[in-house]
């Protein structure tokens, strides 16, 4: 009995185990062989060529600007993504009237994928149906071209991933804010703390679980950055808006070298993996 | 501060980052129905960007059916491996049972990109490459970490006395899986099935990596292309009727089913 149970625990468990072996384990082995190899993308495996892909890397004109980029995106993006869903998960936490309405218009961009909010945004920011120069043209300035420069560039694809993703987070933030019991707000009141005093000293430090979710959330996010600004800025103007997974796709698919992308690939792994360490034991080690 | 001053600013507050929210997607229903003259939609509100989306190139409708056969493969793909790992993991012990839950989870780790570039290879050597039936097995693979944690869960919240009358009436363990828990973890299958759902149906990356021929494009990547041909014009009306079409579902399943999102959420901020 015991016996046959071991037994259908592991025929239930099996597919699971095939698929990740075949579609997860297999692929990864490949990615570390594919790095180390000549491997054109129409031609396929032509041996072992170690460094010369690794080396290869750094003597790619993009990259450190890809890096550069990606870092000061990932940057932005979560200070204003964490701010933002802070306050929106702050105006709706308490039952009022009209909360409700509130929580469904700002997690409704969320309902979106990332390519049909970035297409939406697309014709947003144009010239030819866009609202924006219409509005700017009645308030008597001059037209902005919202895709044209580097910053501006930035600067608005920033706005549509916090557009995107604020509802997103503000959920996490309000889950982590209903968790804090009503009677630590009521002893904060009979000290004699205000509304900001408990604020910074009883839901900021209780909020940290939920926070740190947030922050690896977005972090992870944002550093592997693609859809967006293939579809919104293409990378330009100029290459200055190429993230390193736009790099990735770039080498693989435009200038067909595989082994050029895979030993990126594996850096970009390495890399995640040890922030991922790193913010997990700065996170456990505060709490 | 006065209680009135304090309520009334935060109305103002809140209202005004609602129409911010709502602003673009009420916008782009809008664009997709105006006049323009850089669109298909002339004169007067209609429905002619539509009208150009359904004669696109393999045309609307072969488009939106690849997007429902890979989304539906994907969830049943999803929930037939979530449905047998998680009751495996939940009720069965078994040599490499924790091994082989971490490696699950382990997927969450690997990016995305890291692992598409290998697949890419490996679904040209399986005769997979350029198939929506391959599209939507990687798609499954990134579905897989959440689904087999929430299916587990699901299956250890289910009380063992109901089991245990069950196997006293010499039920076996595939019949109390199908006559009886998969009932009671209903509410875990609609936030599994929902998840998996709409990452497929809005993924971009792994289609446009994976899948090359134009008439087997997903919605995505068709509007996409959409927007890039026709000789530097792009058609903005079409390209904005494609979102509508992308997001409709989207919205319809959140109207529907709200309080399967917020599970999904809250199970997610439980793990972390």
């Amino acid at each position: 009995m015991r016996h046959s149970r071991k037994l259908a625990g592991a025929l239930y468990a099996a597919p699971v185990a095939a698929f990740v072996l075949v579609f997860f384990v297999a692929p990864l082995l490949l990615v570390g062989r594919m790095s180390a190899s000549d491997w054109p993308l129409l031609v396929g495996d032509r041996g072992i060529n170690l460094p010369d892909n690794y080396a290869g890397i750094t003597a790619n004109p993009l990259f450190w600007p890809a890096v550069g980029f990606t870092l000061k995106y990932t940057g932005i993006v979560v200070v204003i993504l964490i701010g933002l869903s802070l306050l929106l998960a702050l105006i709706v936490a308490d039952r009022r009237k009209g909360t409700g309405f509130f929580r469904s218009a700002y997690f409704l961009p969320t309902t979106l994928g990332l390519a049909s909010a970035s297409l939406l945004f697309y014709g947003f920011y144009s010239h030819a149906i866009g609202p924006l120069d219409p509005l700017l043209e009645a308030l008597g300035m001059e037209p902005v071209s919202w895709l044209g420069t580097p910053t501006a560039a930035l600067w608005s694809t920033v706005v549509l991933i916090v557009w995107k993703f604020a509802g997103f987070f503000m959920i996490i933030l309000l889950v982590g804010l209903q968790s804090i019991p009503p009677e630590v707000y009521e002893a904060a009141r009979l000290d004699g703390a205000n509304r900001w005093q408990s604020f910074w000293h009883v839901t900021i430090p209780l909020l940290r679980p939920a926070l740190g979710l947030v922050l690896i959330l977005s972090v992870t996010g944002s550093l592997l950055a693609f859809d967006q600004f293939f579809i919104l800025t293409k990378g330009g103007p100029d290459n200055s808006t190429v993230t390193v997974v736009q790099l990735i796709y770039r080498e693989a698919f435009q200038r067909f070298d595989l082994g050029a992308a895979a030993a990126i690939s594996v850096v970009v792994l390495a890399a995640l993996l040890v922030l991922n360490i790193v913010q997990f034991r700065a996170l456990r080690k505060d709490a | 501060m006065g209680t009135k001053l304090w309520s009334t600013s935060y109305y103002v507050l809140a209202a005004s980052l609602a129409v911010l929210f709502l602003l673009p997607l009420i916008w782009t229903g809008y664009a997709s129905v105006a006049p323009h003259g850089a669109t298909n939609q002339q004169v007067g509100y209609g429905f002619g960007n539509y009208a150009s989306l359904l004669e696109y190139d393999a045309g609307l409708l072969r488009y939106l059916w690849n997007s429902t056969y890979t989304s539906v493969l994907t969830v049943a793909f999803t929930l037939a491996l979530s449905i047998a790992g998680g009751y495996a993991f939940a009720r069965f012990s078994f040599r490499g049972k924790d091994t082989l839950f971490l490696l699950t989870l382990a997927i969450l780790m690997v990016p995305y990109s890291t692992l598409l570039i290998p697949l890419y290879s490996m679904l040209g050597d399986l005769g997979l490459r350029d198939s929506l039936t391959g599209l939507a097995l990687v798609l499954t693979l990134y579905q897989l970490p959440f689904a087999v944690f929430m299916m587990r869960i699901s299956f250890e919240a289910v009380p063992k006395e109901i089991e245990e009358s069950a196997m006293v009436d010499g039920a076996g363990t595939f019949g109390i899986l199908t006559r009886i828990m998969l009932f009671s973890v209903w509410p875990g299958l609609i936030t599994v099935g929902l998840f998996s759902f709409l990452a497929a149906w809005n993924d971009f990356i792994a289609p446009l990596i994976l899948v090359s021929s134009a008439d087997k494009a997903v919605l995505p990547v068709a509007i996409a292309n959409l927007r890039q041909q026709s000789m530097g014009a792009v058609d903005f009306g079409a390209t904005q009727a494609g979102v509508v079409v992308m997001a409709l579902p989207c919205l319809v399943l959140f109207a529907l089913l709200q309080r399967h999102y917020v599970r999904g959420f809250m199970s997610g901020a439980i793990k972390g």
